[in-house]
């Protein structure tokens, strides 16, 4: 048996209740996830994908328990988040930190860069102001900002320093897990290399583990051990990237390896099939992508599938997993 | 067709704009010179503040008051620099229109779409309303857009935003013009819904035999959506050419670092990605010779002396570098990586 898992997520289930819309109908609710189970071992670092809408986000929130979830448990170094006080979850918040989307609205605009970094430290901590001050030049360095830029305030950096320093704040308290919500996709191309690389370096360094969001899949196997695809609240494949993205399982995860644009020899125009929009509120039963789906049946409409093993690391939740795997290749980058 | 086909519909010759900003004068766009003809598409690809998005706007007159133009910008042999607003007013989503990156700002959230859709056909081509809805329909259901007789009176906040880029095109699309400028229209999309609204736009093209210029920093995007392809960097023009002829042989360092620098899929954990080191300039303070002299892996003393002229590197593809026979030497592009 392994030690237990560094983050460790159990039929995670969230629902929203929407404005009613008739008093005579109980309001409708959406279902932002719907059993989502995962675990992350230290060191390692799992990718979530998936459209917008599809849960990925909702489940960044509630595995940094910034919201309390409908029902499941999130467990972290074998606490379950939710179920200790809330003087203990604020200790507890040391080991895990977030890196959001948008350098330019994470970063208070009123505040120095040494105010920034040091907040998580001054309000977890109890901390003398020289090893502060320390902690935050050397954090900085790691980061490659210099220590002059400590009194310097967010609007003076770039995009790509800006998200340096929304690393270095979530470095401090040196976190075990870092979660982050599309850290590179606000960024320019030349700009997301050179942070992407700064993350894998951190990683090396620290032994951090991360649990990216992103709807870019090459960013995701540029960084990550293992990867889940997730689709109206559900993960629909999950696997190592070589097991997604060389054998994918599930036809959605092939539509969206499909729909990245590709520079290849030949270039040109390759078609792909129209898909419907599905809704995130619906309660249907059968398989919640049988709307999109070309090689669904009546079978696919009728019961869900659930994930199952399709592959020595590979899961999918589709009852056709053995065709999708079975179809050509997709043209890769020549 | 005749004369027609063989003359430019566009031709942009040494353009320049100078812009206003809160750190001072700054030459967002320098010496910019490219032809485009009937039915071309031709892709601008390029980093935040290279001068790509002022280009488009010159083009649609939609600069700041503020701005200097300087250099000439001809639709059909007319100029359109220094043109009245009025003037403008009735070329503008008549002749060239524009579909913007957010659909999400560029509806007026106060309109249902079908008064928005309908507005281009009411002012230039003076429909009634009934003519203008009627066509506004069809507008909409040639775009995809679901149910269009019901949802011409919906309002923006109704659609998601795929359904709203949808609306934006219907837009720029009902006066048929002959120029459509697409910035980066699909960059708020997700990956499944950019496919669907890249397929549109080049079937729109196709159809009405429209000129396109697209205007993206994906490069695959513009690999698989344009004839010709213009790499912009620090407000000028660094490589251009066929688009083919420019990814089988990358030319500009620039080029090759933003090719190299991409997170490819296949790429695998423990791979390093290529960086281009330091940040893209600050256009109020650009060096005074080749503007990526100083994050260029080969720069030389020259380099910085003055800004290199466009090298002829093949068929019809240019690079403005003297460091070519280095650079080209190393081939690359998608055939050799």
């Amino acid at each position: 048996m392994s030690t237990a898992p560094l983050l460790d997520v159990k039929d995670l289930e969230q629902r929203y209740t929407l404005p009613r819309e008739s008093v005579f109908r109980p309001p409708g609710q959406v279902r932002a996830l719907n059993g989502v189970s995962v675990r992350v071992d230290a060191g390692k670092s799992l990718g979530i994908v998936g459209e917008s809408g599809s849960g990925k986000s909702t489940f960044a929130r509630v595995v940094m328990a910034l919201e309390r979830p409908t029902s499941g448990q999130v467990a972290l170094l074998g606490r379950d988040l939710n179920r200790i006080s809330a003087d203990e979850l604020r200790r507890a918040r040391r080991d895990f930190q977030m890196v959001f989307q948008d350098p330019y609205g994470s970063l208070d605009p009123r505040q120095t860069i040494a105010r920034i970094v040091a907040e998580p430290l001054t309000v977890l901590e109890g901390i003398d102001r020289t090893t502060l001050r320390a902690r935050v030049s050397a954090v900085l360095r790691q980061v490659g900002l210099r220590d002059a830029d400590t009194e310097k305030y967010p609007h003076e950096f770039s995009g790509g320093q800006r998200q340096r320093i929304a690393i270095a704040r979530a470095l401090i308290t040196q976190p075990k897990l870092i979660v982050a919500d599309e850290p590179v996709s606000a960024l320019d191309v030349s700009v997301q290399a050179q942070v992407l690389n700064l993350m894998q370096d951190l990683q090396e360094q620290f032994g951090l583990s991360y649990v990216l969001i992103s709807h870019d899949l090459a960013v995701v196997d540029y960084l990550c051990d293992e990867v889940a695809v997730m689709y109206l609240g559900r993960v629909v494949e999950q696997g190592r990237p070589e097991d997604l993205f060389e054998r994918c399982a599930h036809p959605y995860t092939r539509a969206l390896l499909d729909a990245v644009p590709r520079v290849r020899a030949g270039g040109g125009r390759r078609r792909r099939g129209a898909q419907a929009i599905a809704s995130q509120s619906a309660v249907a039963t059968g398989c919640p992508y049988v709307s999109r789906c070309a090689l669904a049946d009546q079978h696919c409409r009728e019961v869900l599938p659930e994930l199952r093993k399709v592959g020595e690391t590979h899961l999918a939740a589709c009852h056709k997993a053995e065709a999708v795997m079975a179809l050509p290749q997709l043209p890769v980058e020549g | 067709m005749g004369e027609r086909s063989t003359m430019p519909l566009i031709e942009v010759a040494n353009l320049g704009v100078r812009l206003n900003t809160s750190r001072g004068p700054a030459q967002a766009v320098r010496g910019v010179s490219f032809a485009l003809k009937r039915g071309e598409t031709l892709g601008l690809v390029g980093e935040s503040g290279c001068g790509k998005s002022v280009t488009a706007l010159s083009l649609m007159g939609l600069l700041p008051d503020s701005a200097v133009v300087t250099g000439s910008i001809k639709l059909d042999g007319g100029e359109l620099a220094g043109l009245s607003d009025a003037d403008y007013c009735r070329l503008r989503g008549n002749r060239i229109s524009m579909i913007f990156q957010e659909p999400m700002t560029a509806l007026n959230p106060m309109h249902t779409i079908g008064h928005q859709v309908a507005e281009p056909l009411r002012r230039h081509k003076k429909y009634s309303a009934s003519q203008a809805r009627r066509e506004t329909i069809a507008l909409l259901d040639r775009v995809g857009l679901p149910d269009p007789a019901r949802r011409v009176d919906a309002y923006p906040h109704q659609f998601s935003g795929g359904q709203r880029q949808r609306v934006t095109i219907a837009m720029a699309l009902a006066c048929e013009p002959d120029l459509l400028i697409a910035d980066e229209p699909t960059t708020a999309l997700d990956v499944t819904i950019q496919g669907q609204i890249l397929d549109l736009i080049a079937d729109l093209v196709e159809e009405r035999g429209m000129s396109m210029i697209l205007i993206s920093h994906d490069l695959g995007v513009i690999a698989e959506n344009v004839q010709r392809m213009m790499v912009m960097y620090g407000g000028t023009i660094i490589e251009s050419g066929p688009t083919d002829e420019v990814f089988r042989r990358m030319g500009h360092p620039y080029t090759q670092g933003l090719f190299r620098a991409r997170p490819k899929l296949g790429a695998r954990k423990g791979t390093r990605l290529t960086t281009i080191s330091g940040t893209v300039p600050e256009l109020a303070d650009l060096p005074s010779g080749c503007t990526f002299a100083d994050r260029c892996p080969l720069v030389i003393e020259q380099c910085r002396a003055a800004l290199p002229p466009m090298v002829d590197v093949g068929p019809g593809h240019f690079v403005r570098c003297i460091r070519t026979d280095v650079s080209m030497a190393e081939r690359v592009g998608a055939l050799t990586a």
